[in-house]
């Protein structure tokens, strides 16, 4: 029906054609020219591009006055006078003059005077000096960084491991070596800042959960699944990380691993663990986190540490499996363009894995040490203690904020003076607080190694009494404990 | 030749290169622009002319790199095709059992060049020493039963090899000597490590020292020093500069310059590679209109560049850079990681090189890995920078601070160039090596190879530019006792593929003539002697003749 009465009207319009008079489509014809003109004219004009003369420009560049390069800092700055240390940085140091008990390095097992270490660095530093002056590509790999690849891999029985010359570098280059634009990071809001630049630097899309929270991270993951099942093309190659860390430097906590690697499973993602803290202190052998928990480090993706802690030398390093860390060789920055570390710190470190090997007792002294500190340290009035038992650093946080973190920055750093004319070297925990992506609530840092151990007595004890009642009573906010084992 | 490759030997004939140093509007062209002095007039020091030569290569040469990417890509794909058939056994490492399902780490594409290209020449590279990376070192032999996916040690040491590979523009890194004896003393009374940052517990006295001296020696107001020579760029620039403000970078900047630039969150635009012309384009463009869309005007313009470039052996044209950064008033970023020590009449670096002012330049930054043979870096300037950098820089707050006895090791090697020592042995090394470069350049460019660079400069790239010629070149000369870095693409442009020398003040002349003669007869063999211009036998020879002449 629709197409005879179709046909109808068509028709019927070419009749009207037919007998409509000429002026009548001539003047039609006239007026569709017209609409088409219409349509192809440009509806304004452009305005007279009001290109800038020369004298003009001259101006503009007379007139523009840049910011500063740097604004002023203020002569009293706090990180302007830096406490000078004199001498070797070890149990006992002299700080701005004054000797004091060492609370403040992360030297955990107390090897950085070891004689032995010094040793083997010695013989190093007499077969091959102190710099590469190359990167590894460009005859900067020296037979001593294979050898601490290979003890490495060993020590943490993994296939290969990679070392950096730095320890900050170490997981800040490996993150974006895989992790690029359109990938996906789930990172822990306490990370620390070389996760941050390391995710800065991917590109990738950044989802931050709660601190140790699996809930939230779950959710997260779902939300992703959710995401993915709608667009499944894109989904096939978008790799997803999970970004955690062993025990975190910011909070002293340990990370939840056994649940993280189900979830790692159920939701196919990898997971990369910084262990900067943990390595060389957690487990019966010191592998870290994955022998803590007895989880077969093989479920985890990519280890990173730092040797500048327990292993007391510099640099930093990756362990896994060939096909995860071979590719570092070519993708990682601080691996590929840089120089390579000085064989005397890699030799160190060496000697460093040597002893650890040797006394694995040192690992249970450490954790005792920590257990007794953090309990000795319990019901201070106004401070409390944060972090994991078994964590050598952990914080001391005020536990009422005064309200404004300068405030809190500033009692703490009295309490930190306080102890220092007690003769404890404390530290305030620092901070960019303009850069942090979550900034932690201000603290003290402490780091305790097995050096306290005439020590895990006297220096123990007398930290207790100068935080503890006898001591002013501090408000709150956090400082930091190092505590080490030898 | 019916292959993909095929494609981009056309490219190869189209090919242009660009790459010269015209920057200065006064320079005088010699030679359709390759080789070019540039005089500074008007201004009122003096300044050396500017002489860095980037000849263009032949144009068959580029026919047959190209041809020879070509070719290597189209067996690639062969091979690839007979690894996903089973029939050739792949050597890669593979995928957890476990993990087959996870979205793949790696796009396959993305290793094809590292599996099907590197893979055949990667024993150049990594090569493993067992000694100090002096004037000569003790390579470790190593074989590969399945064609360099993996690698054995036969044990035996291929002993006293030419080092022409290592930064050790002066010489001091060397096995121990009784000159670092204070170095001991440091190792023993101090120890490795310091196991906390600048700002809780790890700034030692050491530092303090250090960091006044190096303030002395680059005759600055105050420096600050960093563990690491990557990271010093890395993690200092984004503390500078930020949302806001303008980064102007060469195209050839190091890697570490361009992820700090990038952390930093600032716009970047490249300018070409020592084009002051382009610089210059880029600032009047960026000072008149401002930031895009939101047309504010830019809070402060960065300059970065740096001393010598390591890949082209080019120096920075300093002294019209600094001309400009006044005129726009931008802030100028100085790199002097390969420079400082290396060039200038006492080893100060660029600024001394030009006779300039170290006020001119507003960051110095520099690495204490290549003249100084130690690790590091610092960054130096006014008293201002150095203290904002104390309190703000990333690498200050959270990464551990130098160790030690690398600290002293700079701080002798620093005090042997001032002469501090007392001798002035500092000083004939920094001359020494001045010499040496000169006279291993002038041989290289009268054989007729095509070196690329400024005549001062010490590191010395000559372009191979075929990639089989990159391996074979590398190996002939291993055999012959001489150890070279040989570098390509990604660090190169494809088709420059190039050896790098760095010459050394610890290279006698003997060393220096025993290389030239292995590069001159290895130029037969490999037909690398490209050059045109030939400076010694026939001048009147140039650039029509050559090319059937070499073919």
């Amino acid at each position: 029906m629709a197409t005879v009465a179709e046909q109808w009207v068509l028709v019927e319009m070419v009749q009207a054609l037919y007998e409509a008079p000429a002026y009548h489509l001539i003047l039609e014809g006239i007026l569709i020219l017209w609409i088409i003109r219409l349509l192809f004219s440009k509806t304004y004009k452009l305005q007279e591009r009001s290109d800038l003369t020369v004298k003009e420009k001259e101006e503009l560049i007379e007139e523009w006055q840049p910011e500063p390069l740097v604004p002023p800092i203020s002569k009293d700055h706090p990180a302007l006078n830096y406490n000078i240390v004199s001498g070797p940085p070890s149990h006992n140091i002299v700080v701005n003059g004054k000797k004091c008990v060492n609370f403040a390095s992360f030297n955990f097992l107390g090897l950085l005077d070891n004689p032995r270490v010094k040793a083997a660095a010695l013989a190093s530093l007499k077969k091959y000096g102190v710099g590469t002056c190359g990167p590894r590509g460009f005859y900067g790999t020296f037979d001593v960084h294979l050898d601490l690849e290979d003890r490495l891999a060993k020590f943490m029985k993994t296939e290969e491991a990679i070392i950096y010359s730095y320890g900050f570098a170490t997981i800040a280059s490996a993150i974006p070596a895989y992790s690029k634009r359109g990938d996906i990071v789930f990172v822990d809001r306490a990370a620390c800042f070389a996760i941050q630049k390391g995710l800065q630097a991917s590109r990738s899309d950044i989802k931050l959960f709660k601190h140790n929270d699996m809930a939230d991270l779950e959710r997260l993951l779902k939300e992703q699944e959710m995401e993915d099942q709608k667009n499944p093309r894109k989904a096939r190659v978008t790799r997803r990380f999970i970004v955690v860390e062993g025990l975190y430097m910011n909070t002293g906590t340990i990370c939840p691993l056994p649940e993280l690697v189900k979830l790692k499973y159920k939701y196919k993602a990898r997971i990369f663990l910084e262990e900067s803290l943990s390595f060389g202190v957690l487990g019966e052998h010191g592998r870290g986190v994955t022998e803590h928990f007895g989880i077969s480090i093989d479920d985890i993706d990519l280890i990173s540490a730092n040797m500048e802690n327990s292993l007391a030398s510099i640099g930093g390093f990756c362990c896994g499996r060939s096909f995860v860390i071979d590719h570092q060789r070519l993708s990682g920055q601080g691996y590929c363009f840089s120089a390579s570390l000085p064989p005397l710190l890699a030799a160190a470190a060496i000697e460093a894995l040597n002893i650890m090997e040797e006394n694995p007792g040192i690992f249970l002294v450490l954790k005792e040490k920590c257990e007794r500190i953090h309990k000795a340290l319990q019901g201070i009035s106004g401070l409390k203690v944060v972090g994991e038992s078994l964590s050598p650093a952990f914080h001391l946080q005020l536990t009422d904020s005064t309200g404004s973190r300068e405030k809190d920055v500033k009692l703490l750093q009295e309490i930190v003076n306080h102890c220092m004319d007690r003769s404890i070297a404390l530290t305030q925990a620092r901070y960019l607080e303009k850069e942090e992506k979550c900034l932690p609530p201000p603290r003290r840092r402490t780091g305790e190694s097995r050096a306290h151990n005439q020590g895990g007595g006297p220096g123990c004890a007398a930290l207790g009494r100068v935080l503890g009642p006898g001591g002013q009573p501090p408000r709150s906010t956090r400082t930091g404990l190092c505590i080490a084992a030898l | 030749m019916a292959n993909p490759g095929g494609g981009a030997v056309c490219n190869g004939n189209l090919h242009k290169h660009e790459k010269q140093s015209d920057g200065s509007p006064s320079g005088n062209c010699a030679k359709n622009g390759i080789v070019k002095e540039a005089q500074q007039n008007g201004t009122p020091h003096f300044y050396k002319p500017i002489v860095e030569s980037f000849e263009e290569a032949p144009l068959h040469v580029m026919v047959f790199t190209y041809l020879g990417y070509g070719l290597g890509t189209l067996f690639g794909y062969l091979r690839d095709f007979l690894r996903s058939c089973g029939i050739e056994k792949c050597n890669a490492a593979i995928e957890r059992e476990e993990q087959k399902d996870f979205v793949p780490l790696y796009q396959n594409f993305e290793n094809f060049y590292t599996r099907n290209l590197y893979m055949r020449i990667r024993d150049n590279w990594n090569r493993p020493i067992c000694s100090a990376p002096g004037s000569r070192f003790d390579v470790m032999e190593r074989v590969s039963d399945d064609y360099n996916w993996t690698f054995r040690f036969t044990g035996r040491i291929i002993k006293d090899v030419i080092n022409m590979g290592s930064y050790n523009f002066l010489g001091l890194a060397a096995s121990y000597d009784e000159s670092m004896r204070t170095v001991k003393d440091v190792l023993e009374e101090y120890g490795l490590g310091v196991a906390s940052t600048r700002h809780e517990m790890g700034t030692l006295d050491k530092h303090e020292e250090l960091e006044s001296l190096v303030a002395k020696f680059l005759n600055v107001e105050a420096a600050m020093v960093f563990g690491m020579g990557f990271a010093t760029n890395s993690m200092n620039i984004p503390a500078l500069v930020g949302k806001g403000c303008l980064i102007l970078s060469d195209e050839l900047n190091h890697a570490s310059l361009v992820l700090g630039a990038r952390l930093s969150g600032a716009t970047i635009r490249i300018f070409k590679h020592n084009n002051m012309q382009s610089l210059e384009k880029l600032l009047r463009d960026a000072v008149i209109y401002g930031q895009p869309r939101i047309r504010r005007a830019w809070k402060k313009i960065l300059i970065l560049v740096e001393g010598i470039y390591s890949m082209e052996g080019s120096i920075v044209d300093l002294p019209q850079i600094v001309a400009l950064k006044k005129k726009y008033k931008a802030y100028l970023y100085i790199d002097e990681a390969h420079s400082i020590g290396s060039v200038g009449p006492t080893g100060r670096g660029v600024i001394e090189f030009f006779g300039l002012d170290p006020r001119d330049v507003d960051v110095f930054m520099g690495t204490f890995t290549k003249s100084f043979g130690a690790a590091g870096g610092y960054i130096a300037g006014k008293k201002d920078l150095v203290d904002y950098l104390r309190v703000h820089s990333h690498s200050a707050v959270y990464a551990t601070s130098m160790s030690p006895p690398v600290a002293e090791q700079i701080i002798r090697s620093m005090k042997f160039i001032m002469g501090l020592d007392g001798t002035t042995q500092g000083l004939q090394r920094v001359r020494q090596l001045a010499k040496n470069t000169r006279y291993f350049r002038q041989r290289l460019n009268e054989m007729g190879f095509i070196i690329y660079g400024n005549e001062e400069s010490p590191v010395i790239p000559l372009l191979l530019y075929m990639p089989a010629k990159v391996a074979a070149f590398a190996r002939h000369l291993l055999n012959r006792k001489i150890g070279v870095v040989v570098v390509g693409f990604p660090a190169t442009p494809l088709a420059e593929a190039r050896a790098r020398f760095c010459v050394s003040a610890a290279h006698t002349r003997e060393m220096l003539d025993t290389v030239l003669e292995n590069l001159d007869e290895m130029g037969d063999l490999l037909q690398l002697k490209y050059s045109r211009h030939r400076k010694s036998t026939r001048p009147e020879l140039y650039d029509e003749t050559s090319f059937e002449l070499e073919d």
